[in-house]
């Protein structure tokens, strides 16, 4: 095996749970808020959620655990705060763009055979 | 419909759209560039099964359920993407829908390929697609630094 190989399978090995941990619309609407606006506290991400305070630390625990997001203490009234972890997300999306490249190829095949 | 969802290509081809058309319609002219052999013409509503040409994927069969066929505009089709590895039935998991449209365009057609539904696959089979493809990757980023290296 290629070392190309190897480090490609040990990427998609790593991927899988950020797409599963992102399956999740609450999820999705949390990565999104910490994308737009930045760290919030759970009081700030429960306010905008249709979920209560404890389904939403539950969504955030499960983010962290795929690496998605962080915490960290400080926030009002000590509260922690959690922001996102954008290596992850990064990650996401190169596995999407591999599979994009597979239809730049197809598409540069087509160019060459209806130009010629 | 999520960013992890579609992928959108968008090419300008320096030929006629009745030209770039038969390439995308013609199920031999088809094959001859996406490099599979199919069985039977496409026709809207209809399925067609194809052996891969592609080197190193000879044992791969591939399925296309066609959806639409309007002239010269818009070619459309759903299939399992990445379908490829052997004694996996894949026919009860969800498809992707992929879209061929073209416009007029000055030197040429412009073609849109749209290809979405990415979000309904399991995670795994994502992985495991990705996984099994990987293989070709280097060889097609070679023929496209090929094609747009100045001559």
């Amino acid at each position: 095996m290629s070392r190309q190989l190897r480090v490609a399978r040990a990427g998609v090995a790593s991927a899988a749970p950020v797409f599963a941990a992102l399956g999740d619309e609450t999820r999705l609407q949390l990565v999104v808020r910490l994308c737009t606006e930045g760290p919030l506290t759970i009081v700030d991400l429960t306010a905008g959620a249709p979920v209560t305070r404890q389904a939403v630390t539950k969504h955030l625990h499960a983010l962290a655990a795929a690496g998605l997001v962080r915490c960290k203490p400080g926030g009002r009234q000590r509260q922690r705060i959690w922001e996102l972890e954008p290596r992850r997300l990064q990650q996401a999306r190169q596995y999407l763009e591999r599979i994009s490249q597979k239809w730049d190829g197809a598409l540069e095949r087509l160019k060459v055979f209806v130009e010629e | 419909m999520t960013e992890t969802d579609r992928i959108e290509k968008q090419v300008l081809l320096r030929a006629p759209r009745s030209r770039v058309w038969r390439a995308l319609t013609d199920a031999d002219e088809f094959g001859a560039w996406f490099r599979v052999k199919l069985e039977g013409p496409f026709r809207a509503g209809a399925a067609v099964r194809g052996r891969i040409t592609y080197p190193g994927y000879e044992h791969v069969t591939m399925e296309m359920q066609i959806e639409r066929i309007e002239p010269e505009r818009l070619f459309s089709y759903r299939w399992h993407p990445y379908a490829v590895e052997a004694g996996v039935d894949y026919s009860g998991e969800p498809t992707t829908l992929v879209e061929f449209r073209l416009e007029e365009a000055t030197g040429g057609t412009l073609l849109t390929v749209v290809e979405s539904g990415f979000d309904q696959l399991p995670s795994a089979r994502r992985a495991e697609a990705f996984r099994m493809n990987e293989g070709g990757w280097a060889e097609q980023m070679v023929n496209i630094e090929r094609h747009v290296a100045p001559a």
